[in-house]
C-alpha cells in the first residue's frame, strides 16, 4: 500500500506492507539516529516524536503515521546541540548507542513538563535504557540543562 | 514475528465491525505493543484512529474514556483526578515509558484482559461499564470474565461521581510486570475491591461494606509463574488490600 508520512518537514511517500513499522520507515527515508534496542517495546533506543509526543517507533505501524508530523533526531539536531553539550561536560555517554532515543525523550519533557523535580525527570525518563553509564551522569546533565533552559 | 496482510483505517464504527467479523483473522488494532512480540498472522487489520475515540470526555452524570485513549492520558487527565483521585495514575505509571504509555490505549488493555493488567484492576474497583459496539453495555466485572468475543470496545463508562480510590501493587523492578496488583473504590459505603497479576486476569475480588483482607485472600485462586510462586502472592495480598484500604479510608 501507498502512504506519505511527513518526518521532519519533508513528506515521503512508499510503497509498503501493512505490517511494516515505523522504525523501518524512518531508516528507509534516511533517518538513521533511530535505533532498535530491546526488540521487546522496553529500551526507548527507537523513540521519536508523533505529533510532538514521544512513542517507540518500533511499535508503531508505518502505516498509522500517515497524516501525522514525525521528527527524528535529525530534525532537531540545533536543539539536541544545547543539550548534548551538558551530556559531553558530564562524560555522561559511553558507547552512545542509546543517546539519539534519549536526547528525544528528554527534549519531550522539556517541553511537556515545567520545572520537573528530580522524582519527575527519573519517572518520565524510566523508558530509556542505559547499559553503559549507570544514569548518574545523565542526571547531572539533564538538571544543569534545565537550569539554563528555565 | 507478526504479520498482516490488509490494513483498514475504519471510517465508522459499523465498517469497523463488519471487517471485524468477516473473517477469522481480522483484528482491531488497539495500540499494537505486543504485537511484535508475537507470531500472530492478522487477516485485516482495523484501525479505529479516525473514530474519535480516543477522548476522556464530561458528560452529565458519566464520564467516557474512548478506547483508544492513551495510557498516558489516563494518567495525567485532570478530570479522572478530579473524580477518582490517583488511582489511575498510580496504575499506570508503572508501565514501561512515557513513550510507551503514550501509545498504548485503554481498550488494547481492557480488551486483552491480560493477566498483568493493570488497567483492568483498577478499572474493576469503580462501578465502571464497558460499552460494546455489538453486545451493548455490560458492567466491567462482567465483561472481565467473558470469554474473547468479536467485537469492539467504543468507550469505558465510569459514574461522574468522587470516588475515593487506591491502587496498590508489587514490582520488583520500577516498570516491569507486576507480581500482584489490587485496587480499592469505596462508593455509598460499598467497597469494591479487586486482585490481578495473580497472576490470572483482575476480578472484582470483594464488593461489601466490611471488607476483611484475609478473607479476601482466602477466596481468591493463586497461580506461579517466574515472577512469583502461589504462596508468596498469597502472603502478600492482604497486604496490598490493606494498604489500599487505608488509603481510601484516610481519603473519605
Amino acid at each position: 500500500m501507498q502512504v506519505t508520512i511527513s518526518i521532519n518537514g519533508k513528506k515521503y511517500t512508499r510503497l509498503i506492507e501493512p505490517d511494516m513499522t515505523l522504525y523501518s520507515f524512518v531508516r528507509e527515508c534516511g533517518c538513521y539516529s533511530v535505533k532498535c534496542g530491546c526488540e521487546t517495546t522496553n529500551c526507548g533506543l527507537c523513540t521519536v516524536w508523533m505529533d510532538g509526543m514521544p512513542v517507540l517507533s518500533c511499535s508503531v505501524l508505518a502505516v498509522r503515521a500517515e497524516g501525522h508530523e514525525i521528527t527524528t533526531l535529525e530534525g532537531v539536531l540545533e536543539e539536541a546541540k544545547v543539550f548534548t553539550d551538558f551530556l559531553t561536560a558530564e562524560g555522561a555517554e559511553q558507547c552512545g548507542f542509546c543517546s539519539p532515543g534519549f536526547i528525544m525523550n528528554v527534549l519531550a519533557m522539556k517541553r511537556e513538563l515545567d520545572h520537573p523535580t528530580e522524582e519527575e525527570i527519573r519517572h518520565y525518563l524510566s523508558g530509556n535504557l542505559c547499559r553503559c553509564t549507570g544514569y548518574m551522569g545523565q542526571m547531572r546533565a539533564i538538571r544543569k540543562y534545565m537550569e539554563v533552559e528555565a | 514475528m507478526y504479520s498482516i496482510r490488509q490494513f483498514v483505517r475504519a471510517s465508522t464504527l459499523e465498517e469497523a465491525y463488519q471487517t471485524l467479523i468477516a473473517g477469522r483473522n481480522n483484528t482491531v488494532l488497539g495500540g499494537c505493543m505486543w504485537l511484535r512480540l508475537g507470531r500472530r498472522a492478522i487477516g485485516t487489520a482495523i484501525d479505529l484512529s479516525a473514530l474519535g475515540l480516543d477522548q476522556i470526555t464530561e458528560k452529565e452524570d458519566t464520564i467516557e474514556i474512548g478506547a483508544m485513549v492513551s495510557l498516558r492520558q489516563l494518567e495525567t487527565s485532570a478530570l479522572l483526578q478530579q473524580y477518582c483521585g490517583t488511582l489511575f495514575r498510580d496504575a499506570v505509571s508503572g508501565i514501561v515509558g512515557t513513550q510507551f504509555r503514550n501509545t498504548a490505549t485503554v481498550g488494547g488493555s481492557v480488551y486483552g484482559r491480560f493477566g498483568f493488567s493493570d488497567v483492568l484492576t483498577a478499572l474493576l474497583a469503580l462501578p465502571a461499564q464497558v460499552k460494546l459496539y455489538h453486545r451493548g453495555i455490560v458492567s466491567i466485572e462482567e465483561f472481565a470474565a467473558l470469554p474473547y468475543e468479536k467485537d469492539i470496545i467504543e468507550c469505558i463508562i465510569l459514574p461522574k461521581r468522587k470516588i475515593p480510590a487506591a491502587y496498590q501493587h508489587l514490582r520488583y523492578q520500577a516498570t516491569d510486570f507486576p507480581v500482584l496488583t489490587c485496587a480499592v473504590g469505596l462508593l455509598d459505603d460499598t467497597y469494591r475491591i479487586s486482585v490481578g497479576a495473580r497472576p490470572g486476569r483482575a476480578t472484582l475480588s470483594y464488593s461489601g461494606a466490611a471488607p476483611d483482607a484475609d478473607a479476601i485472600t482466602q477466596g481468591l485462586k493463586f497461580s506461579s509463574n517466574m515472577r512469583a510462586s502461589a504462596d508468596y502472592r498469597r502472603k502478600v495480598c492482604p497486604v496490598l488490600i490493606r494498604r489500599a484500604l487505608e488509603e481510601v479510608q484516610s481519603c473519605r
